[in-house]
């Protein structure tokens, strides 16, 4: 995914670091090498922990002194006891996940916010992709052809606000991001985000 | 502040080890209510204690492994079973950690077992020795540890059977423990499991100079059994893959097969070899009373039959380790590890390294296995306040 570096952290993971509250738990779901929890670590005091697929992902982060299991989000998350977590990050992974509903109600029960980004398929380049050309979209956001993309339950940046409807999961805030990684204005039910936006990122608590 | 050094902790490196008497004041209360006054504990140090004691590693040895980490082995004069890992700058850097290793309740290389004389009849205890279990190695491992003044540990470490002794380490006793690496492990001993440790067992109880366990007062040992456990027992050790990298189906010193039953094939030779070289530094006994201990060990049965309860409250920091191909210990022993660890909200590591080495790839050179150690001991030693590595190498 291509985002403008700032400082010495993506775009995308700066605005997730800033929705951060400083000195909490925090599971970052899919934390690859711990680049995130290792910036939080540092600057926000926080007390991270993370779950990594990849052998190289977990290792990497090990090294750098970080409690990472390697794991996924749909077989993992059930085990950690409710309200474990003043925070759990998931970063660009919702959309690989085989039971994406299962995964955001494990999030909000084991984690008293959520933080959740992914690309947007209701972006116009994609519509007018799939619209014009007939072909599945390729993007910045999702640069994988139809037959080796991890990505198996896209959605729009609508969908995803329905489903959090469904489950009862208050949106506290939401950001749209550009292909460049700039922020869009989002505002009312995210009609125009969802058109213009090529990833999405929201935060996200349990309605009591 | 001077600190007053314990007996042997903190003195230099002997490479021939050194033994303790344990139980004299206090008896070792054993799992089966057997209770030992004199427990000889046979062991081996490298590197020093700090002032206030906050370096101790604990290594945990495996079935047929020893307190000779990393010098020769006194009978085989093999390098020590871990020595890729043990010493000065590697990952367990023994300029920076006081690491010892003890040989376990039951063994045959110095610490109190069914081959030593039982002082209560003057004769080798054989099948009169006390059945054991995991808990008891570690409550001995505990007392040894009070008599070199190491009150809590900063990590306890050890593959096999030696990560069984790790997680009840941390079950048993959780404050002594700062960080813990059980690797290639689980907590309980599989059905499986349990039946190859019974055709080992069966080797070497039909074999008839086993003698009903009295080998030792006929002045003989029943070598042919205790290698066929060897052989049975090493195939568990190995992966089809690496067997097969490794022998194929070639032959041995010959060009055709011979119609007999001799070592044709290499790999027949090879476990040949590992039995009768096992034989001449393992006590039979010893084999039969250690791999029931393995087959006894369920943590989750100890602690009313949820593995999460063994650690609830723990504030151990945790790298689990699992090896692929590690169809002895398999990952989805040590990932219920782990599944109980979150279910607690412990502090928890875990890798799956991959590799087709089998079980045995924590004694070998895992390149990626050695830098999940040396990053995860970084992190817990500068939780520790034990400071950063020389040289910055991670």
């Amino acid at each position: 995914m291509m985002v403008v570096a700032n400082g010495n952290l993506r775009v995308d993971l700066r605005l997730i670091a800033d929705m951060v509250e400083p000195g909490g738990r925090v599971l970052d779901v899919g934390c690859g090498d711990g680049t995130l929890l290792a910036w939080l670590g540092k600057h926000k005091n926080v007390d991270g922990r993370g779950i990594e697929l990849s052998m190289a992902g977990v290792s990497a982060a090990v090294a750098q002194g970080l409690s990472v299991i390697q794991g996924d989000a749909d077989t993992d998350l059930k085990d950690y006891p409710t309200g474990a977590f003043d925070t759990v990050i998931l970063s660009q992974t919702l959309q690989a996940t085989y039971a994406p509903r299962t995964v955001l109600a494990n999030m909000l029960r084991i984690g008293r916010r959520a933080i959740v980004s992914f690309p947007n398929f209701g972006h116009w380049r994609v519509r007018l992709g799939l619209a014009l050309g007939g072909r599945m979209p390729v993007t910045d956001t999702l640069a994988y052809e139809w037959y080796d993309t991890p990505n198996i339950h896209f959605c729009t940046i609508r969908d995803f606000l329905v489903l959090c409807r469904e489950l009862g999961i208050t949106v506290e805030r939401g950001i749209a991001l550009d292909r460049d990684g700039r922020v869009l204005p989002f505002a009312g039910d995210g009609r125009r985000a969802n058109l213009l936006a090529a990833q999405g990122l929201f935060e996200l608590s349990r309605s009591v | 502040m001077t600190v007053q050094e314990p007996p042997g902790a903190a003195s230099d490196h002997t490479p021939g080890g050194h033994t303790v008497e344990l139980g004299r004041d206090r008896p070792i209360r054993l799992d089966c209510g057997v209770e030992l006054t004199s427990v000889t504990v046979a062991y081996q140090t490298y590197g020093r204690l700090n002032a206030d004691r906050s370096n101790a590693i604990l290594m945990c040895h495996a079935l047929t492994g020893d307190h000779y980490v990393a010098d020769p082995h006194p009978i085989t004069g093999k390098p020590g079973w871990w020595s890729e890992v043990v010493g000065p700058g590697l990952v367990f850097d023994t300029d920076r950690f006081f690491i010892i290793c003890s040989n376990v309740l039951g063994g045959c290389m110095g610490t109190t077992g069914p081959k030593d004389v039982n002082p209560a009849t003057g004769k080798p205890w054989g099948q009169t020795f006390p059945v054991i279990t995991i808990g008891d190695m570690v409550q001995v491992q505990a007392r040894l540890l009070d008599h070199l003044g190491i009150g809590q540990l900063f990590c306890v470490v050890g593959g096999s059977m030696g990560g069984m002794q790790v997680l009840d380490w941390c079950a048993s006793y959780p404050e002594r423990v700062f960080a813990a690496i059980p690797i290639a492990t689980a907590a309980r001993h599989s059905a499986q499991n349990i039946a190859f440790h019974e055709v080992g067992r069966q080797a070497i109880i039909a074999d008839p100079d086993w003698m009903g366990g009295n080998y030792l007062d006929h002045g003989i040992r029943p070598h042919r059994g205790l290698a066929v456990a060897r052989m049975a027992a090493h195939i568990t050790y190995l992966s089809e893959t690496a067997l097969h990298r490794k022998f194929g189906r070639n032959l041995q010193d010959r060009d055709v097969v011979s119609y007999g039953f001799g070592a044709d094939f290499q790999v027949e030779s090879y476990l040949r070899h590992q039995g009768s070289t096992f034989v001449d530094r393992f006590d039979a006994n010893s084999y039969l009373y250690i791999t029931r201990a393995m087959d006894y060990f369920d943590l989750a049965a100890e602690h009313g039959g949820q593995l999460a309860n063994a650690f609830r409250g723990t504030r151990t920091r945790f790298c689990v380790v699992s090896f692929s191909s590690d169809w002895l210990f398999p990952t989805q022993e040590s990932r219920a590890v782990v599944h109980a660890l979150n279910a607690v909200a412990a502090n928890v590591s875990f890798v799956e390294i991959q590799t087709d080495k089998g079980h045995d790839a924590f004694l070998l050179d895992e390149p990626e296995f050695h830098a999940t150690l040396t990053g995860f001991l970084e992190g817990a030693a500068e939780h520790r306040g034990l400071g950063r590595r020389e040289g910055g190498a991670s």
